[in-house]
């Protein structure tokens, strides 16, 4: 029991957001390549910072655009998110402000670009975006890509909840105590694991009778 | 007899419901809306704000943005930001190409702190309807179940006054509002060049199909893009619907979607 909950309280405070990320990546990697698309990027609402942060690149701009961060309420990413609907651009270069904050960011400015909200539940969690297709834009194509947002958006829920989770387990986190406890636990030999096992027992007695 | 609520109709009262509009034998669109410049009828763009300086858009009569006191209570002032983000000017520009001697108000419902919009919208939505706009454009929905109860209320309201609220539908495997309700006409898109080219759709919730790909939209800093979606395909029947008002404005939101129905290309548009 103990192993389960020392494994429950690592996967949610150490290696999970790893592995969420690695998601986003490949959610990002199959949509440029079914689009054929020269980039593509999952970017993540900062609701604190009211902020859209690159949470996911591959192509164009993978290196630089990582973990940059920009005000949510502008350009093409934050009409989407702001009216929940896909969108798609033919000749983004020509929007003076757009080809400004993305050149100064990665010296690569797309032409086309197609976006589309990702909503969990009731929540917009952020954007998801393929630059530069090589075909001609088809509604199909739009329906495609909003079957992606939706595993994306999934995908952005679960790490979030793992940062909530690890925020919550770590340094003086809420939960911290909790976390110190499971692994005293863990560490604790045969012999003196019943009597710490009983102590919580009773602790967990006295706290549900609250 | 007048003063009482229509909710029956008693024997030799038929007079007082004769309709102002001379029904023809056949509704085409030169009927519906043939010389019609959208004259007189009030487009609301409940959106982001309109930039009024963009040339596909011309003259904004009205602009307001609604926004949250430091108590999170919603109010209404004037807006003298224009477009925060673009998005609403396009609209504007789409409705303008189309209906080009209609009135263009502007109620910002979007931008600057839009994580808390629900509440902005239904605030927004309730002034725009209390203002009696002929036409209301929302290329925008939310997800918030909490709201779909008031919104409806809205929609219906906006019904029974002659206000036509035109909603882009989702096309996202997602639950959202206000265009599933049947007191709006909710519009998507379909891939044709002609602006003109209304397609209804006999399998709701999505009512009509619009122009929404590959759309000439009027953008930030003067510019013209090429931009796809269904929030630019609402714009065209709100324009459609002010050119029918200009036209015929005795009709109620009801008939105004039995013209659409009765014009669309589909059914008897090619007339």
């Amino acid at each position: 029991m103990t192993d389960d909950l020392n494994a429950a309280v690592a996967a949610a405070a150490l290696g999970s957001e790893e592995r969420f990320r690695a998601l986003l990546r490949s959610v990002v990697e199959v949509a440029r390549a079914i689009f054929a698309a020269k980039a593509s990027s999952i970017l993540l609402l900062d609701e604190q910072t009211n902020e859209l942060v690159f949470e996911a690149v591959v192509g164009e701009g993978e290196e630089s655009l990582l973990g940059q961060r920009f005000p949510a309420g502008t350009g093409v990413a934050g009409w989407v998110l702001a009216t929940r609907t896909p969108l798609v651009i033919e000749d983004v270069a020509r929007d003076p402000r757009f080809a400004k904050d993305v050149a100064e960011g990665t010296g690569y400015v797309p032409q086309g670009l197609m976006a589309v909200p990702l909503l969990h539940d009731e929540q917009a969690l952020g954007v998801l975006e393929v630059l530069d297709r090589q075909s001609r834009f088809t509604l199909e194509e739009m329906e495609l890509l909003g079957l992606f947002a939706s595993q994306a958006a999934i995908a952005l829920d679960l790490l979030q909840r793992a940062r909530e989770a690890e925020a919550a387990l770590a340094g003086d986190g809420e939960l911290a105590p909790v976390a110190r406890l499971a692994a005293a636990l863990g560490e604790l030999d045969e012999e003196a694991r019943p009597d710490a096992q009983a102590l919580l027992a009773s602790l967990e007695t006295v706290l549900r009778h609250k | 007899m007048s003063e009482l609520p229509a909710w029956s109709l008693p024997a030799g009262a038929a007079e007082e419901i004769a309709l102002d509009v001379e029904w023809p034998t056949e509704v085409t669109r030169e009927w519906a809306w043939g010389g019609a410049t959208g004259k007189g009828v009030r487009v609301c763009i409940l959106d982001s704000g309109v930039d009024a300086s963009h040339p596909m858009v011309g003259h904004v009569e009205s602009a307001v943005a609604v926004s949250k006191d430091e108590d999170g209570v919603a109010f209404v002032a004037n807006d003298l930001e224009g477009d925060v983000c673009g998005h609403g000017t396009a609209c504007a520009g789409i409705v303008r190409s189309l209906a080009p001697e209609v009135e263009i108000h502007s109620v910002r419902v979007l931008g600057a702190g839009f994580t808390g919009g629900g509440n902005i919208l239904l605030f927004g939505l309730r002034y725009a309807i209390e203002q009696g706009f002929d036409v209301v454009n929302m290329s925008l929905s939310t997800t918030k179940k909490d709201y779909a109860a008031v919104l409806h209320e809205l929609a219906d309201s906006a019904y029974f006054q002659r206000t036509v609220l035109v909603a882009s539908a989702h096309n996202m495997p997602v639950e959202s509002y206000p265009w599933r309700f049947s007191s709006v006409i909710s519009v998507g898109s379909h891939e044709e060049a002609d602006p003109m080219a209304l397609y209804y759709n006999p399998n709701p919730p999505v009512e009509f199909f619009a122009k929404g790909v590959d759309v000439e939209v009027a953008w930030m800093g003067g510019e013209v893009l090429s931009a796809s979606g269904n929030s630019f395909a609402t714009p065209h029947v709100s324009a459609i619907c002010a050119l029918v008002r200009s036209k015929h404005p005795e009709l109620t939101p009801f008939q105004l979607k039995s013209v659409l129905h009765l014009t669309s290309t589909n059914v008897g548009g090619n007339r």
